[in-house]
């Protein structure tokens, strides 16, 4: 089992998911100026989407300035990317770019603060994802 | 001596200082997502319209003159009656955006309508629309939390019901027109609407958020009571209005499942839990499909993905990253 690192904005929609989840993780801070954490194993990003009309700024600086930094970029191993499917063609593209930047893939998508069935899902979908990973010489 | 009466400043709004950051960030998605309705080539639409049964086109003009009268509403009063109660100059400025695009979503109704439609069928729908006694009293609900002297925070509940919630009995059909390759330029914009929804759903929601954690946990309970109580009673409206609609052409229960996942989404704006159970949010995947397309699934998770998907490029702000 590995870890979790997320990120939430004023809305608090996947703080409150995370909340739901259960599981631990760490959590990337809205403030420039607050200490950023640094993964110690594997982790999968769980990050919104704040796209425009055409896809730009999808994802929150904060998050940007994690990634930029290549310890912390080389342990991620996967992303699961929210959003508003009213958003249309840029549904959860935060996710989109994101993996195609660190070459991992996206897991799942979903909306908002998640639902009992994504929460379900996800869980699932962790376990056997870094069961599978741990295989993987 | 007037000169030596103190008075308050009058105030310049300065957007080199902000309170909270979230004004510029709503701002900028805004003004970048501006449109007009003269953007979408509606009258491509015109064969297809010619395609419906003359009761699948009245249904259509009667919705659209349903969604026409929440965005005059919000246009001329509800944006207008939370600029009072904004914390700082740039929501005001925020909201004096949305109240424009409220005008700009009332006003694309009316170019669907110049375009496809004959003037004696409108009129009976505009006449319909203010007969309709659940689209009235729909309405009416919200206009009570409007009023001069309301609570400010209940005033805010209802307008994210009303962006997030009422309008999706009627964006839902041209949803299910596009899902069947029936009137798709329509559907562009009313996706365009869709999106702006959204951000005003969001922005709304989150200033609510932010005064509630504010308040002593007494008065926060009592408007979340009130907040499920007032979607308990705008639902039982919705439901009435969405049989009177979509009865005759069989799909009530259907769009009955697409109201159910918009309250869920609609509370969760406001930072709440979910309402209706998942049983009750299956929404018909076409919908969801039409409502996102060119939205590639990658669901790893819940078995679809026979592998792993890489992300192809997607726009990004490349002066941020490093790599
Ligand atoms: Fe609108
Ligand atoms: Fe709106």
């Amino acid at each position: 089992m590995s870890g979790l690192v997320y990120y939430s904005s004023g809305s608090g929609n996947t703080a409150r998911f995370m909340a739901q989840l259960g599981l631990p993780a760490q959590r990337i801070p809205i403030r420039m100026d607050d200490p950023v954490p640094m993964p110690d194993r594997p982790y999968v990003l769980i990050c919104p989407t704040y796209a425009d009309g055409e896809g730009r700024g999808a994802v929150a600086k904060p998050v940007i300035r994690f990634l930029n930094d290549p310890a912390r970029r080389a342990l991620i191993r996967g992303v699961i990317a929210s959003g508003n499917r009213n958003f249309g063609a840029t549904y959860a593209c935060a996710g989109e770019v994101i993996a195609s930047k660190c070459n991992v893939p996206v897991l799942y998508r979903f909306e908002l603060a998640g639902t009992e069935t994504d929460l379900a899902r996800i869980r699932a979908g962790l376990e056997k994802f870094w069961g599978a990973l741990c295989l993987t010489p | 001596m007037k000169d030596t009466v103190l008075r308050t400043p009058l105030k310049a709004i300065n957007w080199s200082r902000l309170q909270d950051d979230k004004d510029l960030e709503v701002w900028n998605r805004l003004t970048v997502n501006f449109w007009l309705p003269e953007k979408v080539p509606l009258s491509n639409d015109v064969p297809s319209w010619a395609t419906l049964r003359p009761e699948e086109r009245e249904l259509t003009i009667r919705v659209f003159t349903g969604l026409t009268l929440l965005d005059t509403v919000q246009n001329t009063i509800g944006a207008p009656a939370m600029m009072p109660d904004a914390q700082t100059p740039h929501e005001e400025a925020v909201l004096s955006n949305i109240s424009f695009m409220e005008a700009v979503h009332a006003r694309s109704y009316s170019s669907i309508f110049s375009t496809l439609c004959l003037t004696k069928e409108v009129d009976e729908a505009f006449r319909w629309s203010e007969e309709n006694p659940h689209l009235q009293a729909k309405a009416r609900l919200i206009l009570e939390e409007y009023k001069a002297g309301s609570d400010p925070l209940k005033r805010k509940i209802a307008s994210v019901f009303l962006e997030s919630f009422l309008f999706y009995s009627g964006f839902y059909l041209p949803m299910y027109w596009s899902s069947r390759a029936k009137l798709t330029n329509t559907a562009d914009l009313i996706r365009l609407i869709i999106r702006d929804e959204a951000v005003h759903g969001y922005y709304i929601g989150y200033k609510y958020q932010r005064a509630l954690e504010k308040l002593p946990e007494a008065r926060q309970q009592e408007l979340k009571d009130f907040a499920f109580a007032l979607m308990f009673d705008l639902y039982e409206i919705e439901q009435k209005y969405t049989a009177e609609l979509y009865d005759g052409i069989g799909l009530t229960e259907d769009v009955k499942a697409f109201l159910h996942y918009n309250a869920n989404k609609a509370l969760q704006n406001l930072g709440y839990e979910a309402l209706f159970p998942p049983q009750a949010c299956e929404v018909n995947p076409a919908i969801l499909a039409a409502l996102s397309p060119d939205s590639e699934n990658h669901d790893f998770f819940s078995g679809s993905g026979s592998s792993y998907v890489i992300g192809k490029a997607v726009a990004t702000e490349d002066e941020d990253w490093d790599f």
